[in-house]
């Protein structure tokens, strides 16, 4: 009986470690994301993808629906293309569009998903073809150091290119084209 | 002059001496260790000693570091407005350095001078002599499932630590302090790998249960058979296998994450 009591206290020992060895690969670590629910595939391309990583989430309305599953360089168009899966009980219209969000101020990135409203739902493999880069820090703080330089152009008698910040896109587009 | 020199030659033959000991005696486990797979209801009842009575302390500790690990890492990335990021934190340091690395200590403590002073007082009162009297091998009859034991015990402890530590951070950061749970959740599991961090911890662990097994079994057997050769050499039990933990420690980090 006392032998019968060890290895029964034995077993429970060890079932415990594979509870909690499943505990940490399910719950706290990313094996979930390997398999189970099942999910179809969407590709987008951005301009920039700023700090995203692959197995970012991918939210809508802030609820996570989906995962980064690849990002690559787009040969064609010079354009960063991700890949990601979604859960399939969620649906999204064709003219959904995506852009790359982050959490809190210094948190990770995310790929935020807006629904559209066509009647036709995204299918597997499709493009979204709405997309929104990432916020790139030095481009931002070009874009204001080019503002305050026109502003101080257009108090000079040199002939300044409209209101102050109509240049503001075309700096940006200056930004961007000169990384490319 | 001459005292100094002599004293230097005894200190490094003693050494060597001790090295050459240790080496022997490792490779006498590594030979027995298999034979104790076919005493398996050995190998169980060590298992319970070893592993399963050393379930409460691993338990209460894991939970309160991981409690305490939640509150301080709260404070320290609130200011960054990263608080999300607190159950990644919790999980990556538990999981990959404190798990393996407190439960090991644990471990020595709890469990390997349990077996120094066993395999000691069996020792001097010369029941290992009176089984090779009777034509039973100590090494393969006491040592080898204990070692075996040891081995199997430590990661499961190991793994139960890290995984009650995250229980008691959510249980801080999410029921108390009100972190959003399924930033928590999500954060995790999208920044900790299965074979990188779980998978190396388990390794580490692995690799300290042979070490603190070793070095417990080691000091008992080489023993002198005296009440206080017993106490001295539980005593180095303790410190052995906590130096050779923290600098197998270091080594192993530095092996398996260097690149990520």
């Amino acid at each position: 009986m006392a032998k019968k009591s060890t290895e029964t206290l034995v077993g429970v020992f060890v079932l415990l470690g594979i509870l909690a060895l499943a505990f940490l690969a399910l719950k706290a670590a990313n094996l979930a994301s390997f398999s189970g629910a099942k999910t179809y595939t969407v590709r987008a391309r951005f301009d920039n993808i700023g700090g995203l990583k692959k197995n970012a989430p991918v939210r809508s309305a802030g609820v996570s629906v989906g995962q980064v599953t690849s990002i690559t360089l787009d040969k064609n168009t010079y354009q960063g293309l991700v890949i990601m899966k979604i859960n399939e009980g969620v649906q999204f219209p064709v003219d959904s569009s995506a852009k790359i969000l982050t959490a809190g101020l210094l948190g990770d990135q995310y790929v935020g998903i807006e629904p559209g409203s066509d009647d036709k739902n995204l299918a597997n493999n499709d493009l979204i073809k709405q997309t929104q880069s990432a916020v790139v820090l030095e481009n931002l703080i070009g874009q204001l150091i080019f503002n305050k330089a026109a502003d101080a152009g257009s108090a000079a008698p040199t002939p300044a290119p409209g209101p102050s910040l109509a240049p503001a896109p075309a700096a940006s587009a200056a930004a961007s084209g000169s990384k490319k | 002059m001459i005292g100094l020199v002599n004293a230097i030659g005894q200190t490094t033959l003693r050494a060597f001496t001790a090295l050459g000991h240790a080496t022997y005696f490792a490779i006498d486990l590594a030979r027995y260790t298999p034979s104790a797979i076919r005493r398996f209801g050995l190998v169980v009842g060590q298992i319970h000693a070893i592993g399963y009575r050393s379930l409460t302390i691993i338990l209460a500790s894991g939970f309160a570091v991981g409690c305490v690990l939640a509150l301080q890492m709260y404070y320290a990335l609130v200011p960054f407005g990263a608080a999300e990021s607190l159950g990644l934190v919790v999980n990556l340091s538990l999981v990959r350095e404190l798990g393996p690395v407190v439960t090991a200590l644990l471990f020595a403590g709890r469990a390997g001078t349990a077996l120094t002073a066993e395999i000691g007082l069996m020792k001097a009162g010369e029941q290992l002599s009176a089984m090779e009297l009777m034509a039973v091998d100590p090494r393969s009859r006491v040592l080898a499932p204990r070692f075996l034991a040891g081995i199997v015990s430590m990661p499961i402890l190991a793994i139960l630590y890290s995984a009650i530590g995250i229980v008691g951070a959510w249980l801080i950061a999410v029921q108390l302090i009100g972190v959003d749970p399924a930033n928590f959740w999500s954060i995790m599991q999208s920044r900790v790998d299965v074979m990188r961090d779980v998978g190396n911890g388990i390794v580490k662990s692995a690799v300290f249960g042979v070490i603190c097994t070793g070095v417990a079994l080691y000091q008992g057997y080489e023993t002198q058979a005296t009440p206080e050769g017993v106490a001295y050499a539980t005593t180095r039990t303790v410190v052995f296998s906590s130096l050779a933990v923290l600098a197998m420690d270091f080594i192993l980090t530095a092996m398996m994450f260097s690149t990520s």
